[in-house]
C-alpha cells in the first residue's frame, strides 16, 4: 500500500484515502471540433504503459478532494515526486 | 501413554504443568512450553501425514515455519476447525484437538499409499495435465476425486465464534525477528530513543539462542535474552510482539503482522479477547533479522519418517527436552550438522555415525565431535534410507570429490533417525515481497537479499552470517544505522561476548547421487509437500522446461502451503545440474505474501457480518421498516423495494401501488438521489459544458433535465438540476452515480477549467425527499402548505421555496411517473416529520407508499430511461431517441459533443432504444433477452438487440418492455423474436417506448 504525500494537505497519508485517475498531462484539445477522428480517438483511448517512470493523476478523494500529479516508477513503485496541477514534473524519463 | 522420547531434565518446558491433547482421536500428554510437534515427537508419533501425490507416510522434519509435513487440522468443534496449522508452530494447550488432513482411511493405513510404492513411472510430472485433460467434460468428475485424495485440510462448516481485529501502527524502526541480530538491533534502537516494533513468530523472543547450549558473557544465552526483553519492556515506545509473524512486506515500508493472541490458550478465545490481530505497520526503517532455514539434503527415500533437519534435532533436544529417536546418523555438508550429533550424545543416546560429504573438514565443531569419539565418516553420504513408517537403517557410500557420483562400496548402518544438513538458506522471503531479486552467493552457498528501493536493513542469518557473535554485531550496526537515518543520536550498547567458533568451508552439494541413475533410484524428494522428486525435475528439464518458473509450474515445486521453504533451492540445484548450468544462471523463483498461511478471519478483521460494508439509511427508514417494506440495495443505500400488505404476492403489491399512483396519489422516498450543490459566477457556464443541453437561459425558479456524457459521447448519468439563484444550482444524480458524478465535476474543474469560478459540494445526506405523485398530489400538498400550488402559480418544471407541514421546503414540480408530481425536499432531520404529516393528510386519498420497483414500472410506462439500466456506456443520446436533449447551439464544445460525431456514432444501423410489445400481452420478456429476426435460423443466430427493462403494466393490462434494436427507430411495427433459455420464443412488435400518455398531458394539469 502506497504512502502518498498530498501536496495540498502537505502530509503523508495512506493510499486508502486516494484514487488513481490514470495518466497525467492529457490535455483536452482546445478545439475538439477541429480534431480528426484519429486525433480524438488518441486523446480518448490511447495511454502509455511504461516500465519505469510514469506521470499519473491522483485525487485525495477521502481527504481534501484535490487532484494532483505523481511521478511513479511502475517497476519499483517508488513515488519520485508529487506536484500540483499546472506544474511541470522535475523528474522525467530519459 | 508415556512420553518415551522425553528427557528427564532440560529444555524450556515446565514438567510440573502436564497438558493433555488429542491427535487422530487418541489422547497424549505433553507439557506447558511444548509445541504440538515437540509433544508428538515426545510421544513417539512417527506418521503425521500422507503425502499429496504418492500418499507416502510422512513425519516431522523441521521445528519452525518451514515444516512441510506436519500440517494439521485443529479444532474441538465444527465451528472452531482451523486447517493448515503447522504443528511446529502451534503451542500446546490443555484439551487441544488435532488431526492429520490426508490419508484414507487413516494416515497409518492408507490405500493410496500403494501408488507411492509402485513408483514414479506411474505419476511423472505433469501427470494430472497429461492424464486428466481429456475428455474435458470429465474434468469435474476427476477433480472431485483428486481433491479428496489430496486435501490439505478443510474449512469449518459453521461460522467462526472468534473475533478478529486489526490495528494501524507507525514506528521509526520495525524489526523482524527476535533472534540475536533482531534483539541487538532492538536494544540499540530502543536505547537511542526510537519508536520500535519488534515481532517474532515464536512464543518467546530469542530465536536460535533458545535452541542450543550457547553462552553469552559466560552465562546461558537465554539469560541475556531475558535481560534484553526486560529492558525493552521498560521503554514506552517499544512494542514487542511475540507469536506474531510478519507476513507481508509491501510498498513504501508497509508491513502486515499476523499476531496470534489466544491460539496458544484454548480452542476458542477467552471472553472479550480477540483471537488474532493484524497489525498494519508503516515503518520509517525496517530491519530484517529473519535468520535462515536449514536445507535438507536430497537422497533416496529421504521422506521416511525419522529423516529430519539437523538443526531441528538440536532444537527439540535443547529447547523441548525431546530426543526424537534412539540411534542417529547425521549427514552434513558443513560444520553445523555436527551440532546435532553432539547434542544427541549429550542426551545419552547413540550416535551411529556422522557422515560428512567433505573429505577433510576441520572446524571447532568437527573437532569437538572427534574428541567425543563420535564415528565420523568423511567424503561419504547417506545414499539411501531403509524403512517405511520409520527409518530402520541407512546405506552409506563414498562420493567423488565433487559429490557428483558414488565411488565406494555401500555400507549399511542401523539407525532410526537421519539428521541432514545441506547448509542454510537465508530467509529472504520478506525482501522478495517488495520485488527485490535475490542474489546467489557462492561463499555461503545460498541466495542473499538483492538490491532494494525500500528503507531496509538486514542483519544476521539473512546475510548468511550464522555465528552468534557476527549476528549480534550486525544487529547492533543496523540499530545504529536506523537511529542515524531517523535523526537520532547513536546509542551506547555493549554487546555480550559470544564464543567465536572456527568454521570450515561448507561443500556446495544438494542432491546426493545414488548407485542407480536418478530416474531409476528410489524417490529422492525435493519438495515434500507437493511430492516433487529430483527425477521429476530432471524429466521436466528433459521435456524442454528450462526457465525455473516453468519447471516450478510443471512440477508444482514450491506450490504447497510452505511455498517451498525447504525444497526450492534444492530444486533449482537439481534443475541447474540437469541443464548443465550454474545456479545463478538457472535463477530463482521468488516468494509472495503471505510468509505463512493466514486465517481469513485475520484478514477480514472486524469487517464481517454487520460491519462488512457500511449501510446508508434515509431519515424515513424506520417508517419503512414498520410498514413492512421489502428492501433493495442500491449502492450502499437500503431503499424500499415494495410495500406488501398481508397475503399479497410481489406482483399483487406492484399492481396495487401502480394503480394508486395513476388513479389517486402515491408517495416515494427519493432521498437517496445524489444531490450536488453548485455555486459560483461560472456555475451556469460549467453546467453547459458537462450537460448535453442548454443551460444559459434557465431562469431562477426553474428546473431542467440533463444528460451527462463522457468524452466518447456515451450517456453515463442523468438528472434534474434546479436554478436556485443566478449563481446557484442544485444538481441531482442517479443514486448509484452520485460519487462518480461529483468526482467528474471536480476533475474537469481542477484540471481543465480552473479559470471557471465554481464550487461543488455533495449535499445528498443534507436533504430528505418525499415525492408525491398522482392526480391527487396537488390536493394533498395544498393541505400542508399555505402557498399557492395551483397550476397557474406553480407550473410544471418550476421549483418553489415554501413551507410544508411547518417546515421550510424546496418543492420541485418534476415528474418521473408522468403524473402530476411534487418532490418535497426538507432538511434531513425534518424528513420523518413531513413524511408522517403527508400520510396523515393523505389517508383520505388512499396515499400509497411505493418502492423502487413500482417507480421503475411507472417510468417505463412513460419510456423514461434509467442510466445504468437502459444505458451501458455504449449508447449516446440519439441512440436513446433523446436528441431533443442535445444542443447544437452552445458555443463551447461541451463534453460528449465531439464524441457523438465520431464516425462510429453516426453510422447506420446502431442499436436504438425502442419499446417492445409482446404479441401475447400476458408474456413479460425477461430482461437481458436477445432479439433475433429468425428464431428458426441456425445457431449462432445474428443478434439484433436486447431487452433492458421489462415489466407487467397493470395500468395498461399488458406487458411493456424497453430495449435496443439495430436501426430500431426506423423499424416501428416490425416483429422480432426473443428465444429464451428454456426453448420457448417470445414474439414482440417494435413500438414507441412511450406506452402511456404519449402527449405528456397528465403531468401538466
Amino acid at each position: 500500500m502506497f504512502h502518498i504525500y498530498c501536496p495540498h494537505c502537505a502530509e503523508y497519508r495512506e493510499e486508502e484515502e486516494f484514487h488513481g485517475a490514470g495518466q497525467a498531462h492529457i490535455a483536452r484539445p482546445l478545439d475538439p471540433e477541429a480534431c480528426s477522428d484519429k486525433e480524438w480517438g488518441e486523446y480518448l483511448f490511447f495511454r502509455k504503459n511504461p516500465r519505469g517512470l510514469h506521470h499519473e493523476l491522483w485525487v485525495h478523494a477521502a481527504g481534501c478532494r484535490k487532484f494532483f500529479n505523481m511521478t511513479r516508477d511502475t517497476q519499483t513503485y517508488e513515488i519520485k515526486e508529487v506536484y500540483k496541477i499546472g506544474e511541470k514534473p522535475s523528474v522525467v524519463a530519459e | 501413554m508415556t512420553q518415551q522420547n522425553r528427557l528427564t531434565s532440560g529444555g524450556r518446558i515446565d514438567r510440573s504443568k502436564p497438558l493433555t491433547f488429542t491427535y487422530n482421536g487418541k489422547q497424549y500428554k505433553g507439557f506447558q512450553g511444548d509445541t504440538l510437534a515437540s509433544a508428538m515427537l515426545a510421544n513417539g508419533i512417527n506418521v503425521v501425514a500422507r503425502s499429496f501425490k504418492y500418499s507416502r507416510p510422512r513425519g516431522i522434519v523441521a521445528c519452525g515455519a518451514e515444516e512441510p509435513n506436519a500440517v494439521l487440522q485443529l479444532g474441538a468443534t465444527e465451528a472452531t476447525q482451523v486447517p493448515n496449522v503447522r504443528a511446529t508452530q502451534q503451542e500446546l494447550f490443555d484439551g487441544l484437538v488435532s488431526a492429520s488432513t490426508n490419508g484414507w482411511p487413516s494416515v497409518d493405513t492408507d490405500v493410496m499409499g500403494l501408488m507411492g510404492k509402485v513408483g514414479g513411472d506411474m505419476m511423472p510430472p505433469g501427470f494430472y495435465y497429461k492424464t486428466f485433460m481429456f475428455p474435458q467434460s470429465m474434468w469435474h468428475t476427476y477433480e472431485a476425486v483428486i481433491r479428496k485424495a489430496a486435501g490439505l485440510g478443510r474449512a469449518p462448516r459453521e461460522s467462526d465464534p472468534d473475533r478478529y481485529d486489526s490495528i494501524n501502527q507507525h514506528c521509526d524502526v520495525m524489526i523482524v525477528g527476535a533472534g540475536p541480530a533482531g534483539l541487538a538491533a532492538a536494544l540499540t534502537a530502543a536505547r537511542g530513543g526510537a519508536r520500535v516494533i519488534i515481532a517474532d513468530e515464536q512464543n518467546e523472543f530469542g530465536g536460535s539462542l533458545l535452541n542450543g547450549k550457547e553462552t553469552l558473557d559466560g552465562k546461558p544465552a537465554a539469560e541475556w535474552v531475558r535481560a534484553v526483553v526486560e529492558e525493552l519492556s521498560t521503554y514506552e515506545d517499544v512494542l514487542m510482539l511475540p507469536r506474531s509473524t510478519v507476513n507481508g512486506y509491501h510498498d513504501h515500508n508497509f508491513l502486515t503482522i499476523h499476531e496470534r493472541r489466544t491460539d496458544h490458550l484454548a480452542d476458542i478465545a477467552p471472553v472479550n479477547q480477540v483471537r488474532q490481530r493484524m497489525h498494519r505497520v508503516r515503518a520509517k526503517w525496517v530491519v530484517l533479522a529473519t535468520g535462515a532455514h536449514e536445507r535438507p539434503l536430497v537422497y533416496a527415500n529421504n521422506d521416511v519418517p525419522g529423516c529430519m533437519l539437523s538443526g531441528a534435532v538440536s532444537a527439540y533436544i535443547n529447547r523441548y527436552g525431546v530426543v526424537p529417536g534412539t540411534e542417529l546418523v547425521v549427514m552434513t555438508t558443513n560444520d553445523y550438522g555436527y551440532q546435532a550429533a553432539l547434542d544427541w550424545a549429550d542426551a545419552g543416546r547413540k550416535v551411529v555415525a556422522i557422515v560428512d560429504t567433505r573429505e577433510a573438514a576441520v572446524g571447532d565443531r568437527t573437532e569437538a565431535a572427534r574428541k567425543r569419539g563420535l564415528n565420523i565418516i568423511s567424503g561419504s553420504a547417506v545414499i539411501e534410507v531403509q524403512g517405511s513408517k520409520r527409518v530402520s537403517g541407512v546405506s552409506v557410500a563414498a562420493l567423488s570429490a565433487s559429490g557428483s557420483k558414488v565411488i565406494g562400496s555401500v555400507t549399511k548402518l542401523k539407525a532410526d533417525t537421519v539428521a541432514s544438513s545441506g547448509g542454510w538458506s537465508p530467509v529472504i522471503h520478506l525482501s522478495c515481497h517488495t520485488g527485490s531479486r535475490p542474489v546467489w552467493n557462492d561463499e555461503i552457498v545460498g541466495f542473499l537479499p538483492g538490491d532494494t528501493v525500500q528503507k531496509q536493513l538486514t542483519a544476521g542469518g539473512i546475510n548468511g552470517q550464522y555465528e552468534t557473535a557476527v549476528a549480534l554485531r550486525e544487529g547492533f550496526d543496523a540499530g545504529q544505522k536506523a537511529l542515524a537515518e531517523v535523526g537520532l543520536a547513536a546509542a551506547e550498547v555493549v554487546l555480550p561476548q559470544a564464543q567465536m567458533l572456527k568454521v570450515a568451508a561448507p561443500m556446495s552439494l544438494f542432491h546426493i547421487p545414488h548407485l542407480k541413475p536418478t530416474s531409476q533410484a528410489p524417490k529422492q524428494f525435493v519438495d515434500y509437500q507437493t511430492d516433487v522428486t529430483a527425477a521429476g525435475i530432471e524429466i521436466a528439464c528433459r521435456e524442454g522446461f528450462e526457465a525455473i518458473e516453468h519447471v516450478k509450474r510443471y512440477t508444482a515445486m514450491g506450490f504447497g502451503t510452505d511455498q517451498g521453504k525447504l525444497g526450492n533451492i534444492n530444486g533449482m540445484a537439481v534443475a541447474a545440474k540437469a541443464l548443465n548450468q550454474s545456479i545463478p544462471e538457472t535463477g530463482t523463483t521468488v516468494f509472495r505474501p503471505n510468509y505463512t498461511p493466514i486465517a481469513f478471519g485475520a484478514i477480514a478483521g472486524s469487517h464481517s457480518g454487520a460491519l462488512f460494508e457500511p449501510k446508508r439509511f434515509t431519515a424515513m427508514h424506520k417508517w419503512h421498516v414498520e410498514h413492512g417494506a421489502e428492501f433493495e440495495d442500491v449502492g450502499q443505500w437500503k431503499r424500499p423495494w415494495y410495500f406488501p400488505k398481508a397475503g399479497e404476492t410481489m406482483q399483487q403489491t406492484l399492481n396495487r401501488e401502480c394503480l394508486a399512483v395513476r388513479n389517486s396519489v402515491g408517495i416515494l422516498d427519493a432521498s437517496t438521489l445524489g444531490k450536488i450543490d453548485v455555486q459560483g459566477k461560472d456555475a451556469r457556464e460549467f453546467l453547459g459544458r458537462v450537460y448535453t443541453n442548454a443551460w444559459a437561459k434557465l431562469a431562477v425558479g426553474k428546473c431542467r433535465y440533463g444528460l451527462m456524457c463522457g468524452e466518447d459521447g456515451m450517456v453515463f448519468d442523468d438528472g434534474v438540476t434546479a436554478c436556485l439563484g443566478e449563481n446557484h444550482f442544485v444538481m441531482t444524480t442517479t443514486t448509484g452515480g452520485a460519487a462518480r458524478v461529483y468526482e467528474w465535476l471536480e476533475i474537469y474543474h481542477q484540471t481543465e477549467w480552473p479559470e471557471l469560478e465554481v464550487y461543488f459540494n455533495t449535499v445528498t445526506d443534507h436533504w430528505s425527499t418525499a415525492t408525491i405523485t398522482g392526480p391527487n398530489s396537488r390536493k394533498l400538498l395544498a393541505e400542508l402548505t399555505d402557498a399557492d400550488v395551483s397550476n397557474e402559480n406553480f407550473s410544471y418544471m418550476d421549483w418553489k421555496q415554501i413551507t410544508v407541514a411547518g417546515v421550510p421546503a424546496r418543492v420541485f414540480r418534476i415528474s418521473f411517473t408522468g403524473e402530476l408530481s411534487f418532490e418535497i425536499n426538507v432538511q434531513a432531520n425534518y424528513g420523518m416529520h413531513v413524511w408522517e404529516k403527508l400520510h396523515e393528510a393523505g389517508a383520505k386519498y388512499g396515499l400509497t407508499p411505493y418502492g423502487t420497483e413500482t417507480m421503475h414500472i411507472l417510468r417505463a410506462e412513460k419510456g423514461f430511461i434509467i442510466a445504468g439500466q437502459d444505458t451501458d456506456g455504449s449508447v449516446h443520446p440519439f441512440d436513446l431517441g433523446m436528441g431533443w436533449c442535445v444542443s447544437n447551439q452552445k458555443p463551447f464544445s461541451y463534453i460528449g459533443k465531439r464524441g457523438m460525431s465520431r464516425s462510429d456514432c453516426t453510422r447506420e444501423n446502431r442499436k436504438q432504444m425502442v419499446g417492445l410489445k409482446t404479441k401475447d400481452p400476458k408474456q413479460v420478456i425477461p430482461e437481458g433477452s436477445q432479439a433475433v429476426l429468425d428464431p428458426n435460423g441456425p445457431v449462432p443466430m445474428p443478434i439484433e438487440g436486447h431487452i433492458t427493462s421489462s415489466y407487467w403494466s397493470e395500468n395498461l393490462g399488458h406487458s411493456i418492455a424497453m430495449g435496443f434494436i439495430k436501426g430500431g427507430l426506423d423499424k416501428m411495427g416490425e416483429t422480432v423474436y426473443y428465444p429464451l433459455a428454456n426453448g420457448t420464443v417470445i414474439e414482440a412488435e417494435i413500438c414507441s417506448p412511450i406506452f402511456f400518455d404519449p402527449k405528456g398531458e397528465r403531468q401538466n394539469v
